[in-house]
C-alpha cells in the first residue's frame, strides 16, 4: 500500500525496493533530490502518517564499487497505524547534503549533527549545525571508511580563564 | 611502664622536611576523577573491606582545591581534556596524580579517533596502576607507592 502510493506520486525518484510492510522490514532506496518532498508526503499522508522518526544515520559504502557513495538512512515508525519503513536516500561525494528533517520531525536534529560531524554531510537550513559528540576543531570525520586509523588530533586546551 | 616514662628527657632528632614528608604521605587527600569502571575499583577501596583509611588517604575530596592527591580513573577522550587539565591546574602545590587502570594509562583498548592515549600527554603522571579495571589491591599498592615517592622526595629535597 505505501509502495503503491509513493511509485504512483514519486514513481521517478525510486530506485529499488525490497522487504515487505508485514514483516517490517520494507526499504525504498531513492534518489536525492526531492527527499525532503517524500518526507513530508510520508509524514503527512493520513493513511501513512509516519508521525515518528526513530533514527536517521549516514553510511559509507567505499569498498563497495557502487555509485554514489553516502547514504543516508531514515528509520520511519507509525504508532496509529503500526508500520515501519526504511528510506535510504543515496547521496553522491561531491554533492553530500541534504534538506534539514529538523521541520517535519524535533527528534532529527541530533542525529542531524552527529551524521554531519562523522560523515560530512550537511543538513541545509538546520537551526544549530554545531558539532553533537565531537569537539569543536576536530578535523576529518572519523566514520567514513578513509578516515585514518593512526589519525590522532591536536588535544583541545582549556578556554581562557574567566577574571 | 607508661608511654611518658619511655620518652621522659629523650629527644628525637629529626629534619622538618622529613617530618614535612612523614605528615604528607600519611594523610594524603585524594580527589577521584572517575570516567568508568575504574571508578567502581576505587569505591570498592575506599570502603570498609579494603579501607584505604588503614593508609591514611580516606578523606575523598570531590573539589581539586581540597585534595593532594588526583587518582584519574577510565578512559579521558579528547572531549574531556581541558577538563581534566582545568582540574589539575585547580589544586594547590604540592600535588600528586596516579592514573588508575589500562585506559587513563595509555588509552586501553580504545586506540581510536576520540580518546587520549594516556593522561600523561595532558599531566604530570607519578604512579601509573595496570589492570582492566585493577583490584582495590592494585590501587592501595599504587597508594603505598605515591607514600614511598613523597618521602623519598622530602629526604632528597634541597633547603632553599
Amino acid at each position: 500500500m505505501i509502495l503503491e502510493k509513493l511509485q504512483e506520486k514519486f514513481g521517478s525518484e525510486i530506485l529499488e525496493t525490497s522487504g515487505s510492510l508485514e514483516k517490517s522490514n520494507l526499504v525504498v532506496i531513492i534518489r536525492k533530490d526531492r527527499t525532503h518532498e517524500i518526507l513530508k508526503f510520508l509524514k503527512e499522508d493520513a493513511s501513512l502518517s509516519f508521525e515518528m522518526l526513530v533514527d536517521l544515520c549516514g553510511v559509507d559504502y567505499l569498498k563497495k564499487s557502487e555509485k554514489p557513495r553516502f547514504e543516508v538512512v531514515y528509520h520511519l515508525y507509525s504508532l496509529i497505524r503500526n508500520h515501519r519503513l526504511r528510506l535510504r536516500v543515496k547521496i553522491p561525494e561531491e554533492d553530500a547534503k541534504l534538506k534539514t528533517a529538523t521541520d517535519l520531525w524535533r527528534s532529527a536534529d541530533w542525529a542531524e549533527r552527529e551524521t554531519r560531524e562523522m560523515f560530512g554531510i550537511d543538513f541545509e537550513g538546520h537551526a544549530n549545525p554545531k558539532k553533537l559528540l565531537l569537539f569543536e576543531g576536530f578535523e576529518g570525520y572519523p566514520l567514513r571508511k578513509d578516515y585514518p586509523m593512526a589519525k590522532r588530533q591536536k588535544i583541545p586546551v582549556p578556554e581562557e580563564k574567566v577574571e | 611502664m607508661s608511654e611518658k616514662d619511655v620518652f621522659a628527657g629523650s629527644v628525637i632528632t629529626t629534619k622538618l622536611k622529613e617530618v614535612m614528608g612523614w605528615g604528607r604521605k600519611n594523610s594524603l587527600w585524594p580527589m577521584p576523577y572517575a570516567t568508568a569502571c575504574c571508578g567502581i575499583e576505587f569505591m570498592g577501596t575506599v570502603s570498609s573491606y579494603f579501607d584505604i583509611s588503614r593508609f591514611g588517604a580516606e578523606l575523598v575530596r570531590f573539589s581539586p582545591r581540597q585534595a593532594d592527591l588526583l587518582i584519574v580513573l577510565g578512559t579521558i577522550n579528547y572531549k574531556q581534556a581541558p577538563i581534566l587539565k582545568r582540574i589539575y591546574e585547580q589544586m594547590c602545590e604540592p600535588k600528586w596524580v596516579i592514573s588508575a587502570g589500562a585506559c587513563a594509562s595509555s588509552g586501553g583498548f580504545y586506540n581510536n579517533y576520540s580518546v587520549v592515549q594516556g593522561i600523561d600527554e595532558l599531566i604530570p603522571v607519578d604512579v601509573y596502576i595496570p589492570g582492566c579495571p585493577p583490584r582495590p589491591e592494585a590501587i592501595l599498592n599504587g597508594v603505598l607507592k605515591i607514600q614511598e615517592k613523597i618521602e623519598k622526595e622530602a629526604k632528597h629535597q634541597k633547603v632553599a
